[in-house]
């Protein structure tokens, strides 16, 4: 393990997270087997004060994980140099087989929490707590998710030796490795654009749609998580090469630097704004016929809609501004 | 509207955190304390890692070095030669250099012969180091002790200024004549020898050719270099965390402490918001508010003490520790930077910890029935 203080920021936070969420869940099985809301008991006036706590936890753990997301890819970048061959995040989160999984349930809580803060907004605002099942559901969904990330980091951050070979950039991204990655790139960046263009296209008239009529708030929510995930593709398959100018550099993590004036963060976090209303939108839909929310939820599908609409179409301006005015250009490649 | 109602609260958490200002005085200055701590080794140690990889950004990619025993020889000239019909090696060069202590100042000097534009006989470039402790400029003459002991002199040509100051801080350049002459080193023999080699992945492979040809020589790469600075500055802090923690403990302690232990005043406070239609959700805001202006005032006066301190004060307080090689260098000043990766860590370190210490007992608080703490 390296001692680094970066990864011990790390470490300790995740294990302080896991440990709240833990105790978030041990309410939140009580609620789910107790919760009565025509009981006037102690019990029931107990949890209905727990709920605040609950949601004051998970609100502050999405806050954290953001922060966090990003320290995990700054901290694996700094520190790839201790291993030969890697250049860069990519190397470093290659050492072991722990180091994407690290990342992806990064990903997948950050995306959860938020879900569930918009789960607990529509609570709040109906008077009956009309989605207090639905929410703990959730949260006792998520927790396996949190620990397991916790346990995976550590796992990952202990099994780092410092020298072991592992392919950097290059050769990863290269188009004769196998895995996940260099299949994304044996793509052409041709048919990438037009499947990016056409999905924020679809999103956008999904969300319009939705935002004008009402209707159709599960496709655009399936749009905006295959927005989502398209965009990533994309980043490595065409997007990055136009900020790197570059044809060969496909590295995801690289446009975080100040190489490239930061412009990874409002990217990143315009594809996770986006994502996480989109998505949103979708975890509400069971709920419109629910009598206290009637008028609540479709208003908030709206707003959701606009903000990831709004988020998307940024992204897409941000990535065209750069695709059509840098003096890079990647024809046919 | 949202913003307004947010700024309302804030407003008020910010009146009432002032109106008890000895105890939320005395958390903010144990708070900024141990950012001050951690952020002071953080930025030091990085500031560290940064110099060493300028340092070695030009250096040659592979040193060859001769040893005896296990111990470090001069290396004859000759064997360059051979060394350079490596395929892969592009050139070799044979590297004078060595130390020199002053036993006038107490300070370790760094005399080396340059490879491109060397001071003619008789004449050094000096560190701006040396230049200020002897008060000496261009064009001055200076004198130092050689191996025998007896004095030369040197006409200084020029002092020296570079981007890094730890490295010509305390160097001094001559001409290989005069460096042999002052070291006694032999005519055939070098320090070093230095290798240029273009394709990475050929450093392996020469390493390994040229100590089957010399076996008594040790080729050190420079990303061998590079990483073993950064990994033993990177422990060396990590270390300092460890050991810190212990305060960062007793600091966790400290503010659980203040957090639960509402006085009288406090609950009847937040008894009477709530019996004037305050909600939960309300009080909770309020302490979101009270937790943000603390951290952040604490976060932000330790990090900028930090900064001081480290690049304006040279890290006086644990240099000795942190650098822990000999620290014989008149002075350095470090340079200046900050970067997200340092400014995430610090808040994960403790921003993070002191919320989540103050969730629970800010929520006792926010759910305090109002006839209770009013009866």
């Amino acid at each position: 393990m390296i001692l680094d203080p970066s990864i011990l920021a790390l470490l300790v936070s995740s294990v302080l997270i896991s440990l709240m969420t833990l105790y978030a869940c041990g309410y939140g099985v009580q609620i789910l087997r107790r919760w009565d809301i025509a009981s006037g008991s102690e019990l029931q006036l107990a949890l209905e004060r727990r709920t605040y706590l609950i949601s004051t936890i998970v609100s502050y753990f999405l806050a954290f994980q953001l922060v966090s997301l990003f320290l995990l890819i700054q901290t694996v970048d700094s520190i790839c140099h201790l291993f030969v061959g890697a250049m860069c995040a990519v190397g470093t989160l290659t050492v072991n087989s722990f180091g994407y999984p690290t990342l992806l349930l990064k990903v997948a809580t950050f995306i959860l929490a938020g879900l569930w803060l918009i789960l607990n907004y529509a609570d709040n605002k109906g008077y009956d707590y009309p989605l207090i099942r639905a929410k703990y559901l959730l949260l006792l969904i998520m927790a396996p998710f949190i620990v397991a990330e916790t346990v995976v980091q550590w796992i990952y951050f202990l099994g780092l030796r410092p020298d072991i070979i592992t392919s950097c950039c290059g050769s990863l991204f290269s188009q004769g490795s196998r895995g996940i990655a260099s299949e994304i790139l044996a793509a052409p960046s041709v048919p990438m654009e037009i499947t990016f263009y056409a999905c924020m296209l679809i999103t956008v008239a999904a969300g319009t749609r939705l935002f004008l009529r009402g209707k159709g708030g599960y496709l655009f929510a399936g749009m905006s998580g295959i927005s989502f995930a398209v965009s990533i593709v994309s980043i490595i398959s065409f997007i990055s090469l136009y900020f790197y100018e570059m044809p060969s550099h496909h590295c995801p993590f690289c446009i975080l630097q100040k190489e490239y004036g930061y412009v990874g963060y409002p990217l990143y976090g315009l594809m996770f704004l986006g994502a996480v209303t989109g998505l949103g939108v979708a975890t509400l839909q069971p709920f419109v016929k629910k009598e206290s929310l009637e008028k609540i939820i479709p208003a908030m599908q709206r707003k959701l809609a606009t903000v990831s609409v709004f988020s998307f179409l940024t992204f897409t301006a941000i990535v065209t501004w750069q695709i059509l005015f840098s003096s890079f250009k990647l024809e046919g490649y | 509207m949202v913003i307004e109602r947010h700024l309302h609260i804030l407003d008020f958490t910010l009146s009432s955190l002032l109106r008890r200002k000895g105890k939320n005085g005395a958390l903010l200055l144990v708070y900024t304390l141990i950012v001050f701590i951690l952020a002071s080794v953080l930025f030091f140690t990085h500031a560290l890692k940064r110099e060493a990889a300028l340092v070695l950004k030009d250096a040659p990619e592979i040193v060859v070095q001769h040893t005896l025993t296990g111990r470090y020889q001069p290396i004859p000239v000759a064997w360059g030669d051979r060394i350079g019909k490596i395929n892969g090696v592009i050139s070799v060069r044979p590297r004078l250099w060595g130390y020199h202590y002053d036993t006038l100042l107490m300070a370790n000097y760094t005399l080396m012969v340059p490879a491109e534009n060397p001071p003619g006989p008789g004449s050094i470039d000096l560190g701006s180091g040396i230049s200020r402790t002897h008060g000496a400029n261009s064009g001055d003459m200076i004198a130092f002790a050689g191996h025998d002991g007896v004095p030369r002199m040197f006409t200084i040509r020029k002092i020296l200024d570079s981007e890094s100051q730890l490295l010509t801080s305390d160097l001094i350049l001559l001409s290989e004549k005069d460096y042999r002459d002052f070291s006694g080193i032999a005519a055939d023999q070098a320090t070093d020898l230095t290798l240029r080699v273009r394709n990475p992945r050929e450093y392996a492979t020469i390493a390994e050719k040229i100590t089957r040809m010399y076996p008594d020589t040790r080729p050190i790469m420079r990303s061998e270099i590079l990483r073993t600075y950064d990994a033993v500055f990177g422990w060396r802090s990590g270390l300092m965390i460890v050991i810190l923690s212990a305060a960062a403990l007793a600091f966790i302690i400290f503010a659980w402490d203040k957090a639960t232990g509402l006085s009288a005043e406090e609950r009847k406070e937040i008894g009477i918001l709530k019996a004037i239609g305050w909600e939960t959700s309300d009080i909770l805001m309020m302490k979101f508010w009270e937790g943000t202006a603390i951290s952040l005032t604490a976060f932000l006066l330790g990090v900028i003490l930090a900064h001081v301190h480290v690049f304006s004060t040279s890290s006086a307080l644990f240099a000795p520790v942190l650098k822990g090689w000999s620290t014989l260098y008149p002075s350095f000043r470090l340079t200046p930077f900050i970067d997200f990766g340092q400014v995430a860590t610090l808040f994960f370190l403790t921003v993070v910890p002191y919320t989540i210490t103050t969730i629970v007992p800010s929520w006792r608080a926010a759910t305090i029935e109002p006839d209770a703490v009013m009866r």
